[in-house]
């Protein structure tokens, strides 16, 4: 028998026997969450179902964090269902001003080997710490909360496979924008993608689940990091070192596909409108002017990222063209961000820092477009419409590149200002 | 029998049920007036009950709001067609009873009247007096399918055994 990919080991666990990628299997489930978008229709097909309860209440949560606060009447009793359902169960409410489901679980929930589903479509954030976490949508976590388990093909593997020192003015998020704009949108449909190599090996949780968040934008089911001592380090600073086991794929375990990334050759990379894997050097840009600049959201809203452009902005005042809108992944980034600085460098700089949630990369609020307006933002997508205008044009790019494009109000290499 | 809509590749949920309108996730049948309206404007207000939303890769890509399958489904359409769907809004489809059909769209133009037919797996275009294969569907979400989506599926059974 050959060895065992990390998601072949982390699925078998969960259905108590060998499997093999292919194989359709009931898992139980370690976690189920839903968020303020998906959350009511949930709550509605529990009570279709018949099935008013969670099958673990504590390893259930409401997030709500699209809409956080409420900007309309509508969304307030979308949030008051929720809170009263959940007080009804026992379910776990996460209300506003708490930040993002995903970097929440991170921080207090998900564990290395966990099977989590949430129905939201970057719950891959949690192969960070190399749970196994996906998007579903809400029916199919409804299933997974009250019966605490759910059905899934086990799946194939693409190793990712990074190595040398990224560059100046280079990141993770170029590490994945590198990826998708290669495979395309839809190149790892189906798939687990799983991150090794030297770089990954030097790379932070946080960087880490910039990669992992965006797994999805090329189709993939999960995107895992086997956890390793920077996952216990992570734990260790949540007070959740228990929480950490050692768990990465065989040897002699089968991949469908080995993707080699060399990091030294990465530059600054955008994705261009309507589509994420519209992916270009920046130098190939040409001068895109920008009236918004949204940093942080799911991706790349955690405090090194913050860091990152808060390093660039102390000191300077952003362009007057541009408003520059920071958005913390969680409480806990954002009082980290209070206590050491950054927030007040980055408002001294002119940028206006919001609740932590999903902000405006939602389309919601917090930073809508208007017609015809072009934003450069860290946030995972940039469909037409994504940020609540489909005349509008979204570009995405690492938070050097963000931080940049505010000093000077169009798109910007960053390694010209650091 | 119904027509089919075309759409091009990469339809994704925001397209489909856009975030501006994210207050009306819990008033689906207001939402579903904005059906595709990212796509196509005509397409919610003209589609009749029984057509095909007919479309190239991975149809349904980006979030994971079962809304834009819902509302396709409540605007009448009778399945859609793709070349490749994305793997949540597939997995959404047949959760709520919506067939998801993967075949070679290229075969079919605006305006072709379709026929479906699960059983067999095939596409019938009555326009151009033509038949298209599908593969069927794996076993456990044919299951879903034929007992007519996930909560009925799970009302029955109690559990989700396969």
């Amino acid at each position: 028998m050959t060895g065992k990919t990390l998601s072949e080991k982390i699925i078998g666990e969960h259905c108590g026997r060998e499997v093999k990628a292919g194989e359709v299997v009931i898992v139980n489930v370690d976690l189920s969450y839903v968020q303020d978008g998906t959350g009511p229709l949930t709550v509605r097909r529990l009570r279709e179902m018949g099935l008013e309860k969670a099958y673990n209440p504590a390893k259930t949560i409401f997030f709500l964090d699209h809409a956080s606060p409420s900007p309309r009447m509508e969304l307030s009793n979308d949030h008051e269902l929720l809170r009263d359902f959940a007080r009804k169960t026992g379910i776990i409410l996460s209300d506003v001003g708490n930040g993002i489901s995903h970097h929440n679980s991170l921080e207090k929930y998900a564990r290395p080997g966990d099977i989590i589903v949430g129905a939201d479509s970057h719950t891959c954030t949690n192969g960070a710490l190399g749970a196994f976490g996906t998007g579903m949508g809400s029916t199919d976590v409804a299933a997974a909360i009250s019966l605490g388990k759910t059905w899934m093909k086990v799946p194939e593997t693409f190793l990712v496979e990074v190595n040398g020192k990224l560059p100046k003015g280079v990141y993770s998020k170029d590490i994945i924008l590198h990826l998708i704009g290669t495979i395309s949108n839809n190149g790892a449909t189906y798939k687990a993608l799983e991150f090794t190599g030297d770089t990954i090996d030097d790379m932070s949780t946080a960087a880490r689940s910039t990669i992992a968040n965006m797994s999805v934008e090329a189709g993939a089911k999960a995107g895992l990091f086997p956890p390793d001592e920077e996952t216990r380090k992570f734990l260790k600073t949540m007070g959740r070192e228990e929480a950490f086991r050692e768990l990465k794929s065989d040897e002699d375990a089968e991949f469908e596909k080995r993707i080699e990334i060399n990091a030294d050759e990465l530059e600054p990379l955008i994705a261009c409108p309507h589509l994420v894997d519209n992916v270009k050097k920046i130098s190939e840009i040409g001068k895109v002017k920008v009236d918004e600049v949204l940093i942080g959201t799911s991706c790349n809203g955690r405090l090194e990222d913050l860091h990152i452009a808060a390093s660039i902005l102390k000191g300077h005042t952003i362009n007057p063209n541009v408003r520059v809108i920071v958005t913390p992944a969680s409480r806990l980034v954002y009082m980290e961000a209070l206590r050491d600085g950054t927030t007040e460098t980055l408002m001294e700089a002119g940028a206006l820092v919001t609740a932590s949630g999903c902000g405006a990369c939602d389309g919601v609020h917090l930073g809508v477009l208007g017609d015809g307006e072009v934003c450069l933002a860290t946030q995972p997508r940039n469909f037409k419409g994504r940020m609540g205008n489909p005349t509008s044009f979204i570009y995405l790019g690492n938070p050097a590149v963000a931080a940049a494009t505010a000093l000077t109000g169009e798109i910007s290499d960053p390694r010209e200002v650091m | 029998m119904g027509k089919a809509w075309k759409f091009g590749d990469s339809i994704s949920t925001d397209l489909i049920a856009p975030g501006r309108y994210f207050h009306l996730r819990s008033n689906l049948p207001e939402l579903a007036k904005h059906v595709l309206e990212g796509a196509r404007a005509d397409f919610a207000a003209q589609v009749r009950n029984g057509d095909f939303v007919v479309a190239g890769e991975n149809f349904g890509l980006g979030s994971s709001r079962e809304h834009a399958p819902t509302i396709i489904k409540m605007a009448g359409t009778k399945a859609v067609l793709a070349k490749s769907f994305a793997r949540i809004f597939y997995r959404n489809c047949i959760n709520i009873g919506l067939p998801a059909i993967t075949c070679n769209t290229d075969e079919i133009d605006e305006g072709d009247e379709l026929e479906l037919d699960m059983e067999k797996g095939v596409v019938k275009n009555k326009s151009k007096g033509t038949e298209l294969e599908f593969p069927p569907l794996p076993p456990v979400m044919n299951r879903i399918l034929q007992e007519g989506g996930l909560v009925a599926y799970i009302k029955t059974h109690k559990s989700l055994e396969i």
